[in-house]
């Protein structure tokens, strides 16, 4: 018999489901296992007296009692915890700062403030002035003090509050750091990560509104990664900072949010996402949907939608722009003949331009059976206006549009 | 001031810090060398102002069979006042240079100026293209620097990093090497003029004013890693507008940090003079509630006690200082320009007669006795012989192996594929 026990597992936050599966070979239930029962949100009390009941069981020393977790048995689901993304990203800034003395966290309020979008809250009071600094509005200077840090042997991660304001700095994100391994032949490494929110966000107009995943794609020397949820949030960004080389972290602001399941694999310390992997996100046989960041959930959302049509899309997360991982999107354009790219960002010498480029460059070529195409941000800055600013970005019915015109439906 | 050197149990007044070339022509005389002895024997008593001027004179008869034992081991010299900007006081007033001191700031100046001038003629026969930003006159700033810290300090400069590159650590071959862009070069041909790193110093950077930043991160790392270390981060008179560097001095002071900051104003930003690029020349007030100092960057003595002072002001833990150490470049900008469309030749011969580092170096060393003129002679010799060594090897190198094109990109990776020109050369990157 099995009786499944919820408690409350404090990881960095309130996260407020997990399960725990009790097998019991013995047939005699005492009346108090009836007390745990399964709810999606408990309390914090509730939970802590559930534990402590289960440590009595647990001590009483009754033979024949195995506690096991079980996420294979099909009817029980997998022990998952929620997680938003902003939390992800907080807890692998915490892990990473734990394990290595040398990684610390520079930016504007990135300490007092606990973050311009409360990402690093609670680092600054866990770990002080020395490893979480917040700096002057001076993103030039902060970014080149960032740098030189790492030229001498600490690992920073300099926050930009948006990639728009990178701009100022984007100097020394391209010559001091991208290039400075190569132009050394080796000698001096360079261990940074540059990180925050990047691409449209809601009514913030133009300045604020650029995706940056194309700049930056576009120079050898750096990595760049584009997370879509929790799980990638958390594995790149703990890759990121192990990484001996620049790393451009590009967030999104309103994934901030958005909670997903980490299981427990994905919640142990030296968890990682290999940079440079994209991940098949969802099965399909029709057509490739290639996308990054938020856009991978309006494609899962599209492949739905089409899936009632009969249309089964296959949905590639990149999770990394630089180095893109060719390999799985061939692989998966070799199956399903038709390729449609997704972005937030500009179509001009964009992501989805590079990804037909390669395409057509590649052995997936001769399996298309239509053009690949994009569909991508409109070409203009961003509006302010509700309506106009809703019509600037890709929606999920352009996909469902883009996919039939090349399916030919 | 009492000076602290020993000649033959006497205690004699030297002034040697106004000493200039005029009287380097006097060194050709031929020598009488048995009349030497004699000669200073009777000007020996002269406490007078020319007295050390014909001791100099005579100086130059003495033989090289004399022993090092008759040189003096040490001597104290007057040196210029410095300006002084939110400081009570400054560095001291008179430095003490040993022998060997001497000796070394001699041969590692004159070895800079070889190997620049070395540098020019191959530019000219285009053995070495692109950028090449020569240093000469400005050697003494940076031996006067490297004399002030230590090579556990770090140091962090612009494009015109030649000189530096040999006081942080370089040979001479590999700076030539990597001028001509050869395997044996100190970043294997891939950096070039503006790029070359040794430990603890962080180029060579291509970019004006962004070297500035850089250097205050490495401070940083010091303050992080509590180990007493500081950097030292120069630019010139053409980047002291540059915003980023007015970004560093602000968070530089905020947390303290150990960086000496150096303006080498060599009067000129490519050919824009400082009165037409700066609506302020005084570059050693430009760090507002940093203290300053203005530093004559032709003397290395001046140079090198103008940097301890400010060591110890970071080390004790006051935060950044700021030097302006005025210097001139004998060339122009890079090799590309001749240098005379914005200032004059008589300019250029002036400061060349009157001020040049090495020559006053020369002048003190040989005017009190501590080295004898084919010493230094033979220094000269020695210094030409491994420049003509370097340059040979410098331009029989072989140039990189096409396999190098693409390795380096990143640290402690796995091999990866590299696109080549067409989708058909596939490259493969090492770290």
């Amino acid at each position: 018999m099995v009786s499944p026990v919820s408690c409350c597992q404090t990881a960095g936050g309130c996260c407020p489901t997990a399960s725990w599966y009790l097998w019991t070979d013995s047939d005699s239930c005492s009346d108090w296992t009836g007390s745990f029962s399964r709810t999606s949100r408990s309390s914090h009390s509730e939970d802590r007296s559930k534990m402590a009941s289960l440590g009595c069981f647990l001590r009483s020393g009754n033979n024949a009692v195995s506690v096991v977790l079980r996420r294979e048995f099909s009817k029980t689901p997998p022990a998952a915890v929620q997680v938003n993304v902003r939390d992800a990203l907080n807890q692998a800034m915490d892990e990473e700062l734990e394990r290595d003395e040398r990684v610390f966290l520079l930016g504007e309020e990135v300490a007092q403030y606990d973050g311009a979008y409360k990402v690093s809250r609670g680092l600054w009071k866990k770990y002080g002035d020395k490893r979480i600094i917040d700096t002057p509005i001076t993103e030039m200077g902060f970014a080149g003090i960032a740098v030189g840090a790492a030229f001498a042997g600490l690992r920073p991660i300099c926050e930009f509050m948006t990639w728009n304001f990178s701009m100022q700095a984007i100097d020394q994100v391209i010559n001091s750091a991208a290039k400075t391994y190569y132009m050394s032949a080796g000698a001096q490494p360079v261990p940074i990560v540059f990180r925050g929110p990047n691409g449209s966000s809601a009514g913030v107009a133009a300045q604020h509104s650029q995706c940056f995943a194309a700049w930056y794609g576009h120079c050898p020397g750096l990595k760049v990664v584009s997370p879509w949820n929790s799980e990638d949030a958390r594995g790149l960004l703990k890759a990121a900072i192990r990484d001996d080389n620049p790393v451009v972290f590009l967030e999104n602001e309103l994934m901030y949010g958005v909670p997903f399941d980490l299981s427990e694999d994905v919640l142990q310390k030296d968890f990682v996402v290999p940079i440079g992997k994209a991940k098949v996100e969802r099965r399909g046989t029709h057509i490739t949907l290639v996308s990054h960041s938020r856009c991978v959930g309006f494609c899962l959302d599209a492949a739905s939608v089409l899936a009632k049509e009969g249309v089964e899309c296959e949905v590639v997360n990149l999770r990394t722009i630089r180095p893109l991982d060719v390999d799985t999107i061939e692989a998966s354009v070799m199956k399903t003949g038709h390729l449609v790219t997704v972005e937030g960002g500009w179509p001009q010498y964009g992501v989805g331009a590079e990804i037909c480029a390669r395409v057509m460059e590649g052995p997936a070529f001769n399996y298309l059976d239509a053009p690949a195409v994009r569909v991508t941000g409109v070409d203009i800055p961003m509006p302010y206006a509700k309506i106009l600013e809703d019509h600037s970005v890709p929606q999920i019915k352009d996909i469902i549009f883009s996919v039939k015109k090349v399916l030919n439906m | 001031m009492p000076s602290r050197f020993n000649l033959i149990e006497e205690d004699r007044q030297q002034k040697g810090g106004e000493k200039r070339s005029e009287t380097a022509g006097r060194w050709q005389h031929d020598s009488m060398q048995k009349m030497l002895t004699i000669i200073s024997n009777v000007l020996r008593g002269s406490a007078s102002r020319h007295g050390a001027q014909v001791v100099s004179e005579a100086a130059s008869m003495v033989a090289s069979s004399r022993s090092y034992a008759d040189f003096t081991p040490e001597a104290t010299f007057d040196i210029k006042k410095v300006d002084l900007h939110r400081l009570e006081e400054g560095p001291p007033l008179t430095a003490t240079l040993t022998r060997e001191e001497g000796l070394k700031y001699y041969r590692t100046m004159q070895t800079i100026r070889r190997m620049e001038l070395k540098a020019d003629q191959l530019y000219k026969q285009k053995i070495i293209r692109g950028f090449c930003h020569l240093y000469d006159g400005q050697e003494a700033c940076a031996v006067g620097i490297e004399g002030g810290i230590t090579l556990s300090d770090h140091l962090i400069t612009a494009y015109r990093a030649h000189g530096y590159t040999l006081t942080r650590g370089g040979t001479v071959r590999e700076i030539m090497a990597e001028l001509t862009g050869r395997r044996g070069g100190i970043a294997k041909g891939k950096g070039g003029s503006m790029h070359m790193y040794t430990k603890n110093f962080y180029g060579g950077n291509g970019i004006v004013g962004a070297q500035v930043p850089l250097g205050a991160g490495v401070a940083l790392a010091c303050k992080y890693l509590g180990n007493d270390q500081l950097c030292v981060s120069l630019y010139g008179d053409g980047a002291a507008n540059q915003g980023q560097i007015f970004e560093t001095y602000n968070m530089s002071s905020l947390w303290k940090l150990p960086i000496i900051f150096i303006c080498e104003n060599n009067q000129y930003g490519m050919g824009t003079s400082v009165e037409r690029s700066s609506a302020s020349t005084e570059y050693y007030k430009r760090g507002d509630y940093i203290p300053g100092l203005r530093v004559d960057g032709m003397d290395v003595l001046c140079v090198r006690e103008a940097t301890k002072f400010a060591a110890d002001h970071c080390r004790s833990g006051k935060g950044p200082i700021l030097m302006e150490l005025q210097t001139y470049r004998y060339h122009g900008h890079s090799m590309s320009d001749p240098g005379v469309s914005y200032r004059t030749r008589e300019e250029i011969q002036e400061v060349r007669s009157k001020s040049d580092p090495i020559s006053m170096l020369k002048d003190r060393m040989l005017s009190n006795n501590m080295a004898s003129i084919e010493e230094l002679k033979e220094i000269d010799i020695a210094v030409r012989k491994e420049i003509e060594d370097a340059a040979q090897f410098a331009t029989t190198d072989p140039e990189p192996p096409l396999d190098d094109l693409c390795s380096h990109i990143f640290a402690n990776d796995q091999p990866f594929e590299v696109r080549g020109a067409t989708p058909w050369t596939k490259l493969t990157s090492t770290s």
